[in-house]
């Protein structure tokens, strides 16, 4: 779908409040605007923003059309254990982009 | 000569004063009169419905969230905010939810932000959208399901959502 850049510490202690940030490419056209043929230009947004963290959800987001165009993300989570955290976009079209880090906890 | 340099002089010292003193306590009154008025009130409305919608009869006080966005902005179309709420994050007491919501988009709703104890600590940061001069409220429920609120009046410049 589109180009992710996700921040996550590499590694972190165990308790530690670590910091995800995520920034994916994509218009997040807002359905308000009309193209120079006066024609409406359909929405085509990322609707929802989702965060696991070895499987369990740290993090979601509802997004709406006032969320600038290529959304940034970014908030925390506490590091518990080694693992996979997984990052998932969902667009309006239904398709979902998935990307995974990994981290290491000491 | 002289004389004439320095009646222009006062001339653009007296106006710009005048313009200065009716413009500027003027700004927000005069986006309430004439055309914008039923405007205006109808996103205040519609506000207010998008919130009531949330919270429902609950009450909602001021305090515990704070809000974080630029009050002047020349860009609309990317604007920088980010939400901190006083927090422990524990199990028994945390934010659920924070909500952010706008007056004067063409949509009352900017994002939901869902939490839970998980989360360590309550901020969040993202890029919004500014259709126009307006409030930007932010929203946070806690676990106990308390509501608590922070706006911010932000002045665009440069508005989104327009035709490019």
């Amino acid at each position: 779908m589109a180009r992710a850049l996700i921040n996550v510490p590499k590694q972190a202690k165990r308790g530690d409040v670590i910091e995800i940030k995520t920034l994916v490419s994509h218009p997040m056209e807002t359905g308000y605007r009309r193209d120079s043929m006066g024609k409406a230009i359909p929405r085509d947004i990322i609707n929802r923003f989702v965060c696991t963290y070895n499987g369990v959800e740290v993090f979601r987001a509802d997004l709406f059309p006032a969320i600038a165009a290529n959304p940034f993300l970014s908030f925390h989570t506490v590091a518990t254990e080694s693992g996979e955290i997984k990052l998932s976009w969902t667009g309006d079209d239904g398709n979902t982009q998935t990307e995974t880090v990994n981290i290491t906890v000491v | 000569m002289t004389e004439h340099l320095t009646t222009r002089r006062q001339f653009i010292v007296v106006t710009g004063g005048l313009i200065a003193a009716a413009g500027i306590p003027e700004r927000g009154d005069a986006q309430s009169i004439g055309g914008n008025a039923a405007r205006n009130e109808a996103a205040v409305a519609r506000l207010e419905a998008a919130v009531r919608e949330l919270v429902g009869e609950s009450p909602v006080k001021a305090g515990r969230i704070k809000l974080d966005i630029p009050l002047l902005v020349e860009n609309g179309n990317a604007v920088p905010l980010a939400v901190t709420v006083d927090s422990p994050m524990t199990e028994a007491d945390h934010v659920k939810t924070i909500h952010i919501f706008n007056e004067k988009n063409p949509q009352p709703n900017v994002a939901n932000f869902h939490l839970g104890p998980r989360a360590g600590r309550a901020h969040v940061t993202s890029r919004m959208r500014l259709a126009d001069t307006q409030k930007v409220i932010a929203i946070a429920q806690f676990s106990d399901g308390s509501f608590w609120s922070d706006s911010v009046d932000v002045v665009v410049t440069l508005a989104a959502c327009l035709e490019d």
